[in-house]
């Protein structure tokens, strides 16, 4: 029986249940009316209809999800183990191999190697173990359907308190619902650390968190040149560093001051067009700045430096700081436009009631009690920059440099864990375990950055509200 | 008006003082006015810097991409020969699928070039017609078996370097070294040209196809029905569970631990780069769960997990706006909190939810970092068929043309942004136009 049939099914039932709720309870509130005694309703006849249906589709659900979530890794354990003993003695990869082959010949497919009889009863035991698994079920979720349709049968009553039972299992839904913020938080400091700790099995931690060399290359020979690789990460920070200080620079004083003049200077017309004209730029894709950055400024860039006798790399740090400075400053200019709108008129008031000019105003008395939450704006826009991937993928190097020049070629973080899991892996290699190194590395510095500058901004507009 | 005068009062109207009595002072208040016009100079600057440079964005990707949209074809005249293609008269489906249509394209670039009789001139000659011209003349033959034995002028697709003398951007006159057409090539084009045999059409492949090694084939079609099913995922995972998330943390949470948890969870998801999602779901979704690699449906489970901050922060602010006198008199009326909620608050939330969940899916479609950790970086030609099929995505679809060293592909790539940037200018227009019509100002 396929998935989708069985949800038809399901559904009908639960149609079904429905159905049957709401005329069992209208049909005893009925029978009571005729006779003596008063038997209202305690709910809406609807409510008993959902709350058979919801007895009827939730439990049914749930077994089929979790069987859909962890079918594949039992059936595989089951199968493997059932593999002759010295099959399974087989190093990992090639035991992967040897199951790949054994799947495929249970779905028909193509083979690789030849054939032979173990890997056929070990394909017809995985066919029938699906085979059983998916009966099972299909029975298992008739069963609960039904019991569900039997059960609310049964138990409708005019005095079940049907609204008060669905309005609790809708609060739980809505519980769960919420809590998938903190399961994605945890699955993602989860998911990288382990891969990290084993990571740290292969190459100790300070070599990866001083070392000053980046070539992530692991041996096919053991008698290989260079065949160690070395995995220190601080020319990546350093060129994460570089390139965030670039577009910080771009981005500080122009979102800054795009953000005062739109505050303080504008009519209302101009703000009215300006203000969603710079929001476009945080609309674009990043892939789309990538390419900008890497056919448009890049060979700008260094058909400029060859005129004025500079070297430039054609993926020159540069090039991508520039764009990723313009693609930050929506995010610098509405955060300080935001905080710079927070400060109290009174305080505006005051100061010019002193005599002093709009630009001694804002100098001396808005940007001071603006300040914490421009910081904060700023550090937001740090973090964003530091985590950025298309722009500095397209046009930043693969070259791992520690260097101050702008004009030469740096590789980031974001670039490198893109480079080391973008095609072929095999997850017990250091290069590819790496990756999720420089990603909890990643994850670990734009979250103390997001913490601190949500910290600030939250405890500034506790200050003036 | 010097220094020390007191000025006379004026026959009509209040008397004015000059309240600035020194010299110095004036020329103090002057340098203090000049600061300010700096300081508003220096504001004026920083907008007009972004917008010079959002413009110019705009102006070199469409300079750089309107050509894509138009496709050099060359007209040929092509016979039908059953003896050329190799097959018999009574030909079957079968059969035309497999005749030889190179063989024709050939024979009729002999009728029109006989001088032409070196081999490798002969195989430079048929190089400036598209490897896939003889596809689409089995695509006609396909349709209509009985122009077998007629002689047609069919205008067939020109190959890329053909494409880009014709737009322009292979200039005739370098030396031959450094293009990509030969000197002969380009005197057979200039032959072409005067026979008014080349032309240029709106180029419908682009739209239809799949990606192909070849500029001149490739389409978006498959990444874009990527991107579709991609996003047909996140939106019927985010949406709702965003807007139950919302419910229940403006509604329902008690203020406690784990409410506070929740909402410190929320916000620091809104910030974490998108790169780590794409880690989170190779390591879960991909490794933990073995769903296929490349899939939509991993690919939507991603962007949801992605951008449900954002539809929660919005869903959060829509129901915040409704007033409390709506919940208040629900209440009031001997309505539960649920009924209250379902009833009144979230049917006049609902527009400010969908703005958010527009926005939201504007996000997801431009995003590409996260998709390359989960393999939904491929060449992928088949357009994909359902949420397990390997596909790719629009945005990613970019960033593999635009590492294509071809001109053709530079022209296409930026074709490919004009799309990508259209859907998501036409989503939030979307996005407005359900603010202003449907949000209410109480």
């Amino acid at each position: 029986m396929s998935v989708g049939l069985m949800i038809l099914i399901l559904l009908a039932l639960t149609a079904c249940a429905f159905h049957l709720g709401r005329k069992r309870a209208l049909d005893l509130s009925q029978r009571g009316k005729n006779g003596t005694t008063k038997n209202d309703l305690h709910s809406l006849p609807v409510h008993y209809g959902s709350l058979g249906a919801l007895w009827c589709a939730l439990p049914a659900l749930i077994v089929m999800v979790l069987w859909i979530a962890f079918e594949g890794s039992i059936v595989d354990g089951l199968v493997i183990k059932s593999l002759p003993e010295e099959i399974r003695a087989l190093p990992e990869e090639r035991l992967d191999l040897v199951f790949n082959n054994i799947k495929n010949l249970a779905q028909g497919n193509i083979v690789a190697g030849e054939v032979d009889l173990v890997m056929r009863r070990a394909a017809d035991h995985y066919r029938d173990l699906r085979g059983i698994g998916n009966t099972a079920l299909g029975m298992t979720v008739l069963v609960l359907a039904l019991g569900g349709i039997w059960l609310a049968w049964s138990r409708v009553r005019p005095q079940l308190r049907a609204r008060n039972h669905i309005e609790r299992i809708v609060k739980i839904a809505l519980i769960a619902c919420s809590t998938i913020a903190i399961f994605t938080t945890i699955g993602i400091v989860l998911s990288v650390l382990f891969e990290t700790i084993r990571f740290f099995g292969h190459i100790p931690a300070t070599d990866f968190l001083f070392g000053l060399e980046w070539s992530p290359q692991t041996a096919i020979r053991d008698d290989q040149v260079g065949s160690s690789g070395s995995f220190g990460a601080i020319p990546l920070f350093a060129g994460t560093l570089l390139i965030s200080f670039i577009a910080m620079m771009v981005a500080a004083p122009i979102g800054l001051f795009s953000a005062i003049y739109l505050a303080e200077y504008a009519n209302p017309l101009f703000r009215s067009v300006a203000k969603p004209v710079l929001e476009i730029l945080a609309g674009i894709p990043t892939v789309v700045y990538g390419f900008f950055a890497a056919l448009v400024i890049a060979p700008l860039l260094r058909d400029t430096g060859t005129i004025i006798g500079l070297d430039v790399a054609s993926e020159s740090a540069l090039a991508a700081g520039l764009v990723m400075g313009l693609m930050i400053i929506p995010f610098v200019s509405s955060l300080s436009d935001d905080v710079i709108n927070a400060v109290p008129q009174s305080l505006r008031d005051g100061s010019y009631a002193m005599g002093a000019t709009r630009s001694e105003t804002i100098r001396q008395v808005i940007l001071p009690a603006a300040l914490p939450g421009i910081v904060g704006g700023f550090l937001l826009a740090i973090s964003r920059a530091i985590g950025e991937t298309m722009i500095v993928v397209m046009a930043a190097g693969l070259a791992a440099n520690i260097t101050a020049n702008p004009l030469q070629a740096v590789t980031t973080v974001t670039v490198q864990i893109v480079t080391l899991l973008v095609g072929d892996q095999e997850f017990d290699s250091p290069k590819t375990l790496a990756a999720f190194a420089l990603g909890l590395a990643l994850f670990t510095i734009t979250l103390c950055l997001n913490v601190i500058a949500l910290y600030i901004v939250r405890k500034y507009r506790e200050q003036y509200e | 008006m010097n220094a020390s005068s007191n000025p006379k009062p004026s026959p009509d109207g209040p008397r004015r003082v000059d309240v600035h009595t020194s010299q110095a002072m004036k020329l103090r208040l002057a340098r203090r006015h000049a600061a300010d016009r700096r300081f508003r100079a220096f504001g004026i600057a920083a907008i007009a810097i972004a917008l010079i440079a959002l413009l110019s964005l705009f102006i070199s990707i469409t300079s750089r991409g309107y050509t894509a949209f138009v496709q050099t074809r060359i007209a040929l005249d092509i016979t039908y020969d059953a003896e050329i293609l190799g097959i018999g008269e009574e030909a079957n489906a079968q059969d035309l699928a497999v005749a030889d249509y190179r063989a024709l394209i050939r024979k009729s670039m002999q009728a029109l070039f006989p001088d032409v009789r070196e081999r490798r001139e002969r195989r430079d000659l048929l190089r400036i017609v598209s490897s896939g011209a003889e596809f689409e003349l089995r695509a006609q033959l396909l349709e209509d078996p009985s122009l077998i034995g007629q002689t047609r002028r069919v205008w067939l697709t020109a190959d890329d370097d053909v494409d880009m003398l014709i737009k322009g951007y292979i200039d005739r006159n370098a030396p031959e070294t450094e293009r990509r057409l030969g000197d002969r090539q380009i005197a057979w084009i200039e032959y072409l040209e005067e026979a008014e045999r080349i032309d240029t059409f709106f180029n419908t492949t682009f739209f239809i196809a799949g990606d192909s090694r070849e500029p001149e084939l490739a389409g978006i079609r498959s990444a874009a029905t990527g991107s579709l099913l991609t996003l047909l995922v996140t939106l019927l995972l985010s949406f709702p569970i965003g807007v139950a998330t919302a419910v229940y943390l403006e509604e329902f949470a008690p203020t406690n631990k784990l409410t506070d948890l929740i909402e410190v969870n929320i916000n620091n998801l809104a910030a974490v780069p998108s790169i780590i999602f794409g880690l989170l779901g190779l390591a879960v979704f991909i490794n933990f769960f073995s769903l296929p690699r490349s899939a939509p449906l991993v690919g939507g489970l991603v962007l949801t997990l992605m951008t449900l901050p954002t539809i929660i922060i919005a869903g959060r602010a829509a129901l915040k706006s409704v007033p409390p006198s709506i919940r208040e008199a629900a209440l009031g009326m001997g309505a539960s909190k649920m009924q209250t909620v379902t009833h009144h608050v979230l049917p006049l939330a609902l527009p400010g939810m969908l703005t958010g969940a527009v926005i939201g899916m504007a996000q997801a479609l431009g995003e590409s970092a996260p998709l390359l950790m989960i393999g939904m970086v491929a060449f992928i030609v088949d357009v994909p068929g359902g949420f397990f099929d390997p596909s790719t995505a629009l945005p990613v679809q970019i960033f593999l043309w635009a590492d294509s060293p071809e001109r053709a592909f530079l022209e296409r790539t930026s074709a490919a942004i004009m799309v990508l940037l259209a859907f998501l200018i036409a989503m939030n227009a979307l996005a407005i136009v359900l603010r202003q019509r449907f949000e209410k100002r109480w």
